[in-house]
């Protein structure tokens, strides 16, 4: 059964079997706007807890995605190098930007629940 | 002014009808200015194109100068042949400092024999005012910022929403202007690349007029992200970024808003250091730049050659929703600004070219009549 926690950054990560999906939330998706362009990091990078990992266009800006916790990239979502927009349409699903497998499970207990998210965003 | 503090920054008088329509607002240029609405950058920037895009610009600044030596006023401030503007047309020029720098650019509209109108950019308007009312003190011409309400109404269907609102400005073409009621100013002009209007009323009467044009099925708020990307696609600068103080007309590429005769004669603040910039030739020219692929390269990035040589540097870069690619605009030494020429910039640590691209990147839609 996999679990969804949330980040103060505005992300989501789900997590199943050691290894979590990765998206901003639909608020953040909505704050950007419009998105053009997902830079997609590579497979097999080792990033820490903070590491600007993804950078979103939208047609006004750049803004960076920030690693929730510490891992290694398994697999991102190649449909936004054609369909960026999935973000903006379907943040919490086809719009997801990377999956990763954790290296310490344990920070996960840092993270936000839905009703913690939300409470954070008002 | 803190723009990233909205208790500093000035607030529309129609802010009121923005925060109805659920706009979200940023600082631009001492303003709280809506940035986007609910329809979104994309679809707020081809509704413009499509229907019709109404825009809140009453953070520019109308200054009205009119008596006898109006003209002669307005031939010192501005690289302009005032006498010889027909009266209802507009031009558009600049304030140019002693070194030709662009202090900022202007329309200038002609509505009688001694009245001219001016409108100014926001973050330029003050100073500018207090330009043009320094410059008038030596001539019997009076200076005016007037406190006005301005809109834009910019697409295929704006002149027909204006004359839904009881507004009928059919008659006019492209750059003209006229003031259809008193303390109103109206001109066939926007910086869109569309055919539209700009039109400036008094704020009492604002309210009304603005709901009116909202109840139009064609009519939609455009905010300023769009306007940005809009004006992009039509390859027009803006001050600040494209033009500034220390660009002259000469590298950016604008010597066809200074009349021929002028750049010879004229007395106008500025014209030493002009006719020297003419006679030296541009190091650098402003140009249109298309970045290859999708990922748009921004405001402020550094442009080389291919041996990595610096060569010039973007000034405005974004995605154009119209034609569906990254666009930019920018400065590169003169002998690279042929169309087609490539040079790269870094982004991220991705080596990006850029080919030189005629302007606009979407064709202008004006009504020349």
């Amino acid at each position: 059964m996999a679990t969804t926690y949330y980040t103060e950054d505005h992300e989501w990560l789900r997590v199943e079997g050691g290894i979590a999906t990765v998206g901003i939330t639909d608020y953040a998706q909505e704050q950007l706007g419009d998105l053009v362009f997902v830079e997609l990091p590579e497979v097999g990078r080792t990033i820490s807890k903070g590491d600007a990992t993804v950078v979103v266009e939208s047609v006004k800006a750049a803004s960076d995605v920030y690693a929730p916790v510490d891992g290694e990239i398994v697999e991102v979502n190649q449909a936004l190098s054609s369909e960026p927009a999935l973000v903006n349409s379907a943040p919490a699903g086809d719009g997801w930007l990377w999956k990763m497998k954790l290296a310490d499970e344990s920070q996960l207990e840092g993270l936000l629940d839905e009703a913690g998210y939300n409470a954070l965003i008002g | 002014m803190d723009a990233t503090n909205p208790g500093t920054l000035n607030t529309l008088p129609l802010f009121e009808l923005h925060q109805a329509a659920k706009a979200r607002f940023g600082g631009f240029a001492g303003w709280n200015m809506p940035l986007t609405y609910p329809l979104g950058v994309m679809k707020e920037h081809l509704h413009a194109r499509e229907k019709a895009g109404l825009f809140d610009i009453s953070h520019m600044k109308l200054i009205l100068v009119t008596g006898p030596q109006a003209a002669a006023a307005l031939a010192r401030a501005c690289p302009l042949a005032p006498e010889a503007i027909a009266i209802s047309a507009s031009k558009y020029t600049f304030l140019l400092n002693e070194n030709a720098g662009i202090d900022d650019d202007l329309i200038v509209t002609r509505l009688g024999e001694t009245r001219y109108m001016v409108v100014a950019n926001a973050g330029n308007a003050d100073q500018d005012a207090e330009k043009l009312t320094a410059v008038a003190a030596d001539f019997d011409a009076k200076v005016e910022p007037l406190d006005r309400v301005l809109v834009a109404l910019q697409g295929p269907k704006a002149e027909a929403a204006l004359a839904a609102a009881g507004l009928d400005l059919s008659s006019l073409t492209f750059m003209h202007g006229t003031e259809p009621r008193e303390n109103w100013f109206a001109s066939r002009s926007g910086y869109t690349g569309e055919d539209g209007f700009e039109v400036a009323m008094p704020v009492a009467e604002a309210k009304d007029f603005v709901e009116k044009l909202l109840a139009h099925e064609d009519v939609e708020w455009i905010g300023l992200a769009a306007r940005d990307s809009l004006r992009l696609e039509a390859g027009l600068c803006l001050h600040g970024n494209d033009i500034t103080p220390s660009t002259n007309p000469v590298e950016a590429n604008l010597m066809w808003a200074i009349p021929k005769s002028l750049r010879e004669t004229g007395t106008f603040i500025g014209a030493d250091a002009l006719r020297a910039a003419i006679a030296g030739g541009p190091k650098r020219l402003r140009v249109g730049l298309k970045p290859e692929g999708r990922q748009p390269v921004r405001n402020g990035t550094v442009l080389t050659d291919a041996d990595s040589k610096i060569v010039g540097e973007v000034t405005s870069g974004g995605f154009g929703p119209s034609v569906n690619h990254p666009i930019a605009m920018g400065y590169v030494e003169a002998d690279l600004a042929q169309i087609g020429t490539t040079v790269y910039a870094d982004v991220r640590g991705n080596k990006i070219p850029l080919a030189v691209h005629p302007l606009p990147f979407s064709q202008h839609r004006y009504r020349k009549g």
